[in-house]
């Protein structure tokens, strides 16, 4: 990449900071330059969210409509995997599968609900409405 | 309470933690791209049966953890290295380091970072930090990847300190254990040490995912996702592809152009013409990753939908892999004294 062609496109970085990039002058000597983004990956994260959005909207009318308990919305809006739910919870991976099932979240304990809405940053009242705390 | 510490911008932050932990160690001659080269950083991978955020693993460099690890190993530096079980030890441990004047790298989970945008939080725990004093309540911290330092609550430090998971950082501490005086000549060695490493790592490695083999591997993968996968969930996957490859932190091209300006830097300590030459392939090859970017951006945006589309992609990564097998194959071939 030539030091001219260091992107500066709009991108989420405004505000925030600008990011080196490592580029050649016009003898092809490198060093490093800032840049605020590039469109390209600016799309590519763009639309990496929409998708996780997307995700996150069909589980909330999923919810709504009772075929899934209402963890599924939260862990596709904080972009979580079992894994990572697992080790934030504590419960099994098996475990918060059934969870999935309204019949089955219906029926945790107080205690059970408080570790989901821990992590999700929620009550437990928000929980089962499915509201997110926006902060 | 605040180490004397001077924080400078890096591309990526484990480099970035590991040129200004040397640097306060006393190791003046490190910069960002000597750091990257002599960690024997350049890699790549693609692991097919791993998913991340629904997409497919790559990465275009080593584990997490290797290069401080190498470079402190190469400059024949001891390290201090800490896990811990709990956050309080862990707490106590950081006050204790900062009060003797030590700087020290924290490894940290992204998603509850609150200084980054909310875009590029995702539950990645193999950040790096430096953190070198606290005011009051707040820790002062050095991120490399930003370009001025700033600071984190401790309960916010605590959190991304232990953020769980995959990589789940535990608490974990580093830095160099002692002040240190690296020779132009210990230099020199440990770079033609990290030359040879790495092209090890990119063409010996016996693994069809791993290396120049990787990037081939890729390339046949995408040839299917079309058909496989459907438009939408290809374009995503591409899409991966680029974050992975230009995020912040790579300096742009997948770190080939870091790797380039290590090679022109290794060139003022071993004055072989050869180095110049190839860190030419170097950015050769990361003209090439980002002009392929550029084509499956075209994919992920809609206006790119054949099968002749994903093929050519697959022809840019066929290059590219041909490129680096031939600058890695030259570099372990080159004689440094």
């Amino acid at each position: 990449m030539k030091k001219t062609e260091v992107p500066q496109d709009p991108s989420s970085l405004k505000n925030f900071t600008k990011e080196v990039c490592y580029a050649v002058d016009e003898k092809g000597n490198y060093s490093a330059n800032l840049s605020t983004g590039w469109e390209i990956k600016a799309t590519a994260l763009g639309i990496t969210w929409d998708d996780i959005n997307k995700r996150a909207a069909d589980a909330k009318e999923k919810a709504l409509k009772g075929e899934v308990s209402p963890l599924l919305y939260f862990i596709e809006i904080k972009v979580m995997d079992y894994t990572t739910l697992a080790a934030y919870t504590g419960f099994w991976q098996w475990q918060i599968k059934r969870h999935l099932k309204p019949s089955v979240f219906n029926s945790l304990s107080e205690k059970q609900l408080q570790k989901y809405a821990d992590v999700f940053d929620v009550t437990i009242d928000n929980l089962k409405k499915l509201n997110l705390n926006e902060s | 309470m605040k180490a004397d510490f001077n924080h400078l911008q890096a591309a990526h932050c484990e480099n970035g933690v590991t040129t200004n932990l040397l640097r306060h160690a006393g190791v003046n001659q490190i910069t960002e791209p000597l750091a990257f080269g002599i960690g024997s950083g350049l890699f790549y991978i693609y692991i097919p049966f791993l998913k991340i955020n629904n997409g497919p693993a790559i990465a275009f460099r080593s584990m997490p953890g290797q290069i401080f690890k190498r470079t402190c190993n190469e400059l024949n530096i001891p390290v201090v290295r800490k896990k811990f079980s709990s956050p309080e030890k862990a707490k106590q441990f950081l006050e204790e380091q900062i009060k003797a004047n030590q700087p020290v790298g924290c490894q940290v989970g992204v998603y509850y970072l609150t200084y980054f945008p909310k875009e590029y939080r995702f539950h990645f725990n193999a950040h790096n930090i430096i953190v070198y004093g606290k005011e009051n309540d707040n820790y002062l911290v050095s991120d490399p990847v930003m370009e001025t330092v700033t600071s984190l609550s401790s309960y916010e430090l605590e959190r991304v300190r232990f953020a769980k998971g995959a990589l789940a950082p535990r608490g974990q501490i580093y830095y160099p254990k002692e002040k240190a005086n690296v020779t132009e000549d210990q230099i020199r060695i440990a770079i033609k040490n990290g030359i040879k490493k790495n092209a090890f790592y990119m063409l010996k490695i016996p693994s069809s995912i791993a290396g120049v083999k990787g990037i081939k591997y890729t390339a046949d993968k995408i040839k299917t996702w079309k058909d496989k996968l459907g438009l939408h969930k290809a374009g995503l996957y591409l899409a991966q592809l680029v974050r992975m490859q230009e995020e912040i932190g790579t300096g742009g091209g997948g770190f080939r152009f870091i790797y380039g300006a290590f090679l022109q830097e290794a060139h003022a300590y071993h004055k072989n013409d050869a180095l110049l030459e190839i860190s030419k392939q170097f950015t050769q090859s990361g003209d090439l990753w980002r002009t392929a970017a550029v084509h499956a951006a075209g994919i992920y945006k809609g206006r790119l939908t054949a099968q002749q589309d994903f093929n050519l992609m697959a022809d840019y990564l066929y290059k590219i892999s041909d490129i680096e097998k031939e600058a890695f194959t030259a570099l372990s071939k080159i004689k440094l004294p």
